[in-house]
């Protein structure tokens, strides 16, 4: 689960230890349309339910691949793979954490912009607190969670806030937007902020208020350490495929 | 003064009537087994007794171990290990409601009455067993009581010191001077501290009377090999 | 008589250096890769000492409230003894479900009952979670655990006929658990006092899950270094040490007297 995972790491953290040093994955030379290995995927949690999909799709026409997910915030998978944690592919939910892994030189080529995402307000279902509109979020009222300003989603509510001149009364920052929802979804919070994808994702239980809110993109890269890099290619070339592109476009997400 | 207790504890099959007069220790005899830590139990109202107990003129019948004003000289001591020697027998004045300096004082008095001034402010596990004997002892006595109960109150000390011990003990039971009862299975003991013997068999009083009549005409073969062994030394 | 060589087996030794090298290996990790000529402006942001009091304060009211109600708990579970099987063996099992719990579940758990719809906290005047009380709450949950334990277990180890000797003294019940019941167990109440405090003082999962985390209010010192990971993992690493230093400074103040076996 990934709040475990995500949990693991602090304690990790806490304790001092950096994380492993990784056992290099087989090295496999092979022919465009006969792709096999592993290759591990970081992505960012948002992405969860529909990179999982276009796994399977994958699968179907490079069956012989195996794809490892590693979801999570994206700049705590930003970090380990600074850390030289074993990714082939990094997809993230801002530029700033792309930056990150390009800055340290670790990928192979430029980023690639697959998906773009926006915020959107997410309330319980029935929307029992009465939210209206973005101005609520700076009732002090009204129970508010936003993402902590250190992941992505938090920083681009950030500057949401700033450039509509709203001072939010917050409540809490929580650590990741699956945090939020579970705080909205138990009636602890009024209201969240998120993405539209989240709200999508998390089924009937909320219900998301359209805000006027400007697009996130999500870039992806092959890394250069990658031990795979014909299927780790071949995986992102799929993203951006069409079908990649629909399945993206039908978990909410916008064009790039 | 004295003490008329009618002990009977059905569940450990004890019965048996003890009488003590001022000034002549009863000694309890008995194999191990027969009963005599029961009697001492019962009249300090730790466990429940079934007759009356009538100490001075009052009813101990009902009455908690804290109001019964009887001392209770356990075999191990029981000393309170947290505590110092002067703090352990200032314990049951403190407990009874006097000042900390008072009961202090008094409790020095009667370190120095056993000898055993110089140890106030050592904690009982560095002690020796006759030091921590005596401070049992003067533990008992500092609390003010009415009837002292010694358990086996040599049982735990070496076989070398005991006599000398035993002298001393009988010393200062003297000097105290009250209503004393001695829990013991060895004829020495009953010999030197006691005036007065019930023998306890099962349970069961076999004789009484006073040591010398106890020596001269043993009733049980019990005592018979006790009263032989013991004129052997 | 010559004197024996070491009672302990030669082949001990190195599964002990391993645990020993297990143990010490990531804090030193952490000593050597701290940024140590940032650390002065790293630790001076208010947000830090913030965190830290907060994680302090609410450890410090975490311990004292187990304390009050730990200790008579102890006291029943050793009560307990006396009692039939099958609901001593659960009042046990209950008492030991938090430690085994993780502790996001405790906290979800928390939620579902203090929370603004929880099955208690509906009918409550007034919010529990964001606050630090509810803080206070996450701690007790997952620590007093430790301490009744610690003290059931110096009860059970203490002799009672101490008290019996204390009675035929003249002393009366409280006297008897003032002057000897409570100073026998003081080293299992001081023992189980402190792992309650550093257990409170490192709780995150029960922490962020019941009472979210709001700079100053319910952010301690674990949820902003976890925060802080993700974009600054220096000033992670730093408030990694502070909280190292502050448990090495609490357990070395802590006389052998008290803790024995723990302090030294």
């Amino acid at each position: 689960m990934k709040k475990s995972a995500l949990i693991l790491v602090a304690v990790l953290a806490l304790a001092g230890c950096s994380t492993p040093v990784p056992t290099p994955t087989p090295t496999e030379t092979v022919a465009a349309d006969s792709l096999t290995g592993t290759i591990n995927v970081f992505a960012a949690a948002s992405l969860t339910g529909s990179f999982q999909e276009i796994a399977d799709a994958f699968a179907e026409e490079d069956p012989d691949v195996e794809v490892v997910f590693n979801f999570g915030g994206s700049s705590g998978l930003a970090t380990q793979i600074v850390e030289a944690a074993p990714a082939d592919v990094f997809a993230a939910a801002s530029p700033a954490t792309m930056k990150t892994v390009t800055d340290a030189a670790l990928t192979d080529g430029d980023p690639v912009d697959f998906a773009s995402n926006v915020l959107e307000i997410a309330v319980a279902k029935g929307n029992p607190g009465g939210i209206v509109g973005l101005d609520d979020f700076a009732n002090p009222d009204k129970t508010i969670a936003l993402c902590a300003v250190e992941v992505p989603c938090g920083a681009a509510s950030a500057k949401l806030f700033e450039t509509a001149g709203i001072t939010p009364s917050v409540d809490t920052y929580e650590q990741d937007v699956k945090a939020v929802l579970t705080k909205v979804e138990f009636g602890e919070v009024d209201a969240g902020l998120v993405y539209v994808t989240d709200v999508l994702d998390a089924g009937d239980a909320i219900e998301g208020i359209e805000i006027d809110s400007a697009p996130v993109k999500y870039p992806i890269a092959t890394l250069a350490a990658s031990t795979n890099k014909e299927a780790a290619d071949a995986f992102v070339a799929f993203v951006l495929s069409d079908k990649g592109q629909s399945i993206l476009k039908a978990a909410g997400f916008g064009t790039p | 003064m004295s003490l008329a207790a009618s002990i009977s504890v059905p569940s450990r099959s004890v019965s048996v009537d003890v009488d003590v007069s001022p000034g002549r220790t009863l000694a309890l005899l008995g194999p191990n087994g027969a009963g005599k830590s029961t009697v001492l139990q019962s009249l300090a109202g730790l466990v429940d007794n079934d007759g009356p107990i009538r100490l001075n003129e009052r009813m101990l019948d009902g009455v908690e171990p804290e109001h019964r004003r009887v001392g209770y000289v356990f075999q191990d001591y029981l000393l309170f290990p947290h505590l110092t020697v002067l703090e352990n027998v200032a314990f049951g004045a403190r407990a009874q409601g006097r000042g900390r300096v008072a009961a202090r004082a008094a409790a020095t008095e009667w370190l120095e009455r056993l000898s055993i001034g110089e140890l106030a402010s050592r904690r009982p596990p560095q002690l020796s067993g006759g030091q921590q004997q005596r401070v049992a002892l003067g533990r008992a006595l500092a609390s003010g009581p009415e009837l002292l109960l010694l358990d086996e109150p040599l049982a735990a000390l070496d076989v070398e010191i005991r006599d000398e011990v035993r002298e001393e003990l009988a010393a200062h039971i003297e000097d105290w001077g009250g209503l004393t009862v001695v829990v013991t299975h060895s004829f020495d003991d009953v010999t030197a501290l006691a005036a007065d013997v019930i023998v306890l068999e099962k349970g069961r009083a076999t004789q009484r009377g006073t040591v010398r009549e106890l020596i001269a005409d043993p009733a049980t073969s019990y005592v018979r090999r006790l009263v032989a062994s013991w004129s052997e030394d | 008589m010559a004197r024996r060589r070491s009672a302990l087996a030669p082949a001990l030794w190195v599964p002990a250096g391993l645990a020993l090298g297990l143990l010490l290996l990531p804090l030193v990790a952490l000593i050597v890769r701290a940024p140590w000529a940032a650390l002065p402006t790293l630790l001076s942001e208010p947000t830090v000492a913030q965190a830290l009091a907060l994680s302090l304060g609410t450890a410090a009211i975490a311990t004292a409230v187990c304390l009050v109600l730990g200790i008579p708990l102890a006291f029943v579970l050793g009560q307990s003894a006396l009692w039939p099987a099958v609901p001593r063996r659960l009042l046990r099992a209950l008492v030991t479900v938090p430690l085994v719990l993780p502790p996001v579940v405790g906290g979800v758990a928390l939620l579902l009952l203090l929370g603004r719809r929880g099955l208690l906290g509906q009918w409550l005047p007034f919010t529990i979670p964001f606050t630090p009380a509810a803080v206070v709450i996450a701690q007790v949950f997952v620590s007093m655990p430790f301490l009744v334990i610690a003290v059931e277990g110096a009860l059970r180890a203490s002799d009672r006929r101490f008290e019996v000797a204390a009675a035929t003294l003249g002393a009366s019940r409280f006297t008897i658990f003032r002057r000897i019941t409570l100073p026998l167990v003081a080293p299992g109440i001081a023992s189980g006092a402190l792992l309650c405090f550093t257990r409170s003082l490192g709780e995150f999962g029960a922490t962020i899950t019941f009472a979210g985390s709001f700079p100053g209010t319910t952010q301690t010192l674990p949820i902003s270094t976890y925060l802080l990971l993700q974009t600054d993992p220096n000033a992670a690493i730093a408030l990694s040490l502070v909280l190292m230093v502050v448990s090495v400074v609490v357990l070395l103040t802590l006389r052998d007297r008290w803790v024995p076996g723990v302090a030294s």
